[in-house]
């Protein structure tokens, strides 16, 4: 499976937030996008899920307009992981994980015992299976954001799309996260973006990289040729130190 | 690092799951005979006592139908007095608990009752105007039905003109203030107005709320369209859960947004109007009925719903036992269900564990 952006210039009304994205994610590959607040990220993946339309240009799966296809259809195919927050209502972790089979229950029907089972695997394969009877409101919030995937797998979509998965999360769950989702593209093949605020998470589960600046994309490309103190200097206005050892890959901000 | 993906875990727990009524299903099933008994005892209690044996010959014997040489005041009284009164008392409050239900997961609100958008106070200018024009009884029901759903149109219609895309459920509850708002400020003009020795009286008393003037023809008018709220609902309750986590994410779930929620305001919406129509203002069941149903069952709502219908049927029943026997003069509902309902919702807040507290 391709997703592929050309082109595409979207905002709210009046006003354009990102101008001229073009950008393809396919199969096993992660694409993180970097950027400052306020640079359009969120703007971006509200255009990919057709949140909102773009002003103009085409968003293609496989080479066909999603724009033609059904909310239904799409959903069968791009998983969404918003960051973690607490819904109204104490639901059971399990029964949240259920919903993602949505794209595949009719339009009057709850889901069946198959789902159930399906859900089941999920939650061992993301070792959240002993949460499955909790209350989803009295998780932490790592358990929560890998619900959240879990949910979202659940629709067994061939591209996936996290809003910041490690946003509010401990520097331990973070680093889980994180693992996690580079298991999923490693063993289930599965094309995958996501923002982040650590550039550093860039060489945890990246295979591609993509920097963001007033909306537009500035730069993009392998992680080791576009991860550097320029760059970033450029895109975040500070001054950082790259660190590159065995095992060790990161940016320090310089004191 | 590199755990992989260890499937064996839970393998085992994953094939020995046997099927067994469920603890929701059993909670169902207890309201369901709950219900029944309170139906029966309904039939007994009044200022005309029926004892249980004659309760018991009278339907048999119109099922049947056989004489049973039962006198024909008994017939009157259970067939065309409280039979009507005690279904019209199911079917209000199983469509207020629904629709209470319904719209607390659709707005993300637990603090949403079925007339945030304006139809009980639509439902009830109607109602007042009609009595100010000296409508018959059922022009009086029309009425109320029609304002009912013109408030809600309003309301979404301008809902709908402000926000062109994107969560507008804040909009929404918004303009359902204002439309309520207006309309409850037309319902006062209108008893500014009225003749305050006819009409004023039966404004107010219409506006308190009773099942008392029910009769069998109210209820055959009422009963389907309410039973078919209820039933759209039923229909599309598992894909409440999801908008319980917001537009954008039912949306990347696959959710017709829009559509479900027309289908809901609609359904709700005929709800409450029709109920309105027939028995004036009852508050409260609409909030505290769903609440109780999920300290029962849970958040799902593909339980939610069926435990919200059979207890909201059973509370207004109940209610309605004590409003026709607590008092030499009869006590119109809608004061009953606020003065329980206040109170039993602050028990509620007091003491659920989990959630919006």
């Amino acid at each position: 499976m391709i997703l592929e952006l050309k082109n595409i210039s979207s905002g709210y009304k009046g006003s354009e937030v990102i101008k001229n994205i073009n950008l393809k994610v396919e199969s096993g590959e992660a694409l993180c996008i970097l950027g400052a607040n306020g640079v359009g990220k969120t703007t971006l993946f509200k255009t990919i899920l057709g949140f909102i339309k773009p002003k103009s240009g085409e968003i293609l799966l496989d080479g066909q307009s999603i724009y033609n296809m059904q909310r239904k259809e799409i959903a069968k195919l791009i998983g969404y992981v918003p960051q973690a927050h607490v819904p109204p209502f104490p639901y059971v972790v399990k029964d949240v994980v259920l919903m993602g089979r949505c794209p595949y229950i009719g339009n009057f029907s709850s889901p069946s015992h198959k789902d159930e089972e399906l859900v089941d695997n999920l939650l061992s394969k993301l070792n959240i299976y002993n949460m499955k009877e909790k209350y989803y409101t009295e998780i932490s919030g790592g358990e929560r954001q890998l619900v959240l995937i879990a949910r979202a797998l659940a629709q067994e979509p061939k591209i996936l799309i996290l809003d910041e998965p490690t946003s509010n999360l401990d520097f331990g769950n973070q680093i889980r996260v994180l693992e996690h989702i580079r298991n999923l593209v490693t063993y289930s093949n599965i094309g995958l973006i996501m923002t982040t605020h650590h550039p550093n998470h860039v060489f945890l589960c990246g295979t591609k990289v993509a920097l963001m600046e007033k909306g537009e994309i500035f730069k993009s490309g392998d992680p080791s040729k576009i991860m550097t103190e320029k760059n970033l200097k450029e895109i975040y206005g500070v001054n950082t130190h790259f660190v590159n050892e065995e095992n060790i890959k990161g940016f320090l901000p310089v004191i | 690092m590199g755990k992989g993906l260890p499937l064996e875990s839970a393998a085992a727990n994953i094939g020995n799951k046997t099927r067994r009524i469920s603890k929701e299903s059993k909670v169902n099933i207890i309201l369901f005979i709950f219900l029944m008994v309170l139906i029966f005892i309904s039939l007994i209690i009044g200022k005309y006592y029926i004892s249980p044996i004659q309760v018991l010959n009278s339907i048999v014997s119109k099922i049947l139908r056989e004489d049973l040489n039962m006198p024909e005041e008994i017939y009157t009284v259970i067939f065309n007095i409280r039979l009507p009164r005690i279904f019209a008392g199911l079917l209000i409050g199983a469509g207020l608990g629904t629709a209470g239900a319904a719209y607390q997961g659709m707005f993300k609100n637990p603090m949403v009752s079925p007339d945030i958008l304006g139809a009980s106070s639509g439902a009830a200018f109607g109602a007042a105007l009609g009595i100010l024009y000296s409508f018959s009884i059922f022009g009086i029901q029309i009425m109320s039905f029609l304002f009912g759903i013109t408030a809600v149109v309003i309301t979404y219609m301008i809902s709908e003109k402000i926000c062109k895309h994107g969560d507008s459920t804040l909009i929404l509850i918004l303009s359902g203030m204002l439309i309520s708002t207006l309309f409850s400020s037309l319902v006062s003009l209108i008893k500014y107005v009225a003749d305050p020795y006819s009409k004023l009286p039966d404004i107010t008393f219409w506006l308190m709320g009773s099942l008392s003037s029910i009769n069998k023809s109210d209820l055959y008018i009422i009963a389907l369209p309410i039973l078919s709220g209820i039933i759209l609902i039923m229909l599309v309750r598992w894909k409440l859960n999801i908008m319980a986590f917001g537009e954008e994410e039912a949306m990347a779930m696959g959710v017709e947004t829009k559509n479900l929620r027309i289908v809901v305001i609609a359904a709700s919406t005929i709800i409450i109007s029709s109920s309105v129509s027939v028995s004036g203002l009852i508050g409260w069941v609409g909030l505290i009925i769903p609440h109780f149903a999920r300290i029962l069952v849970g958040s799902n709502y593909k339980y939610l719903i069926p435990t919200s219908i059979l207890a909201g049927s059973s509370y207004l029943i109940l209610v309605d036992n004590i409003a026709r026997n607590i008092a030499s003069t009869e006590i119109p509902i809608g004061i009953l269900t606020s003065i329980i309902g206040a109170p039993f919702f602050l028990y509620l807040m007091v003491n659920i564990k989990r959630g919006w507290v």
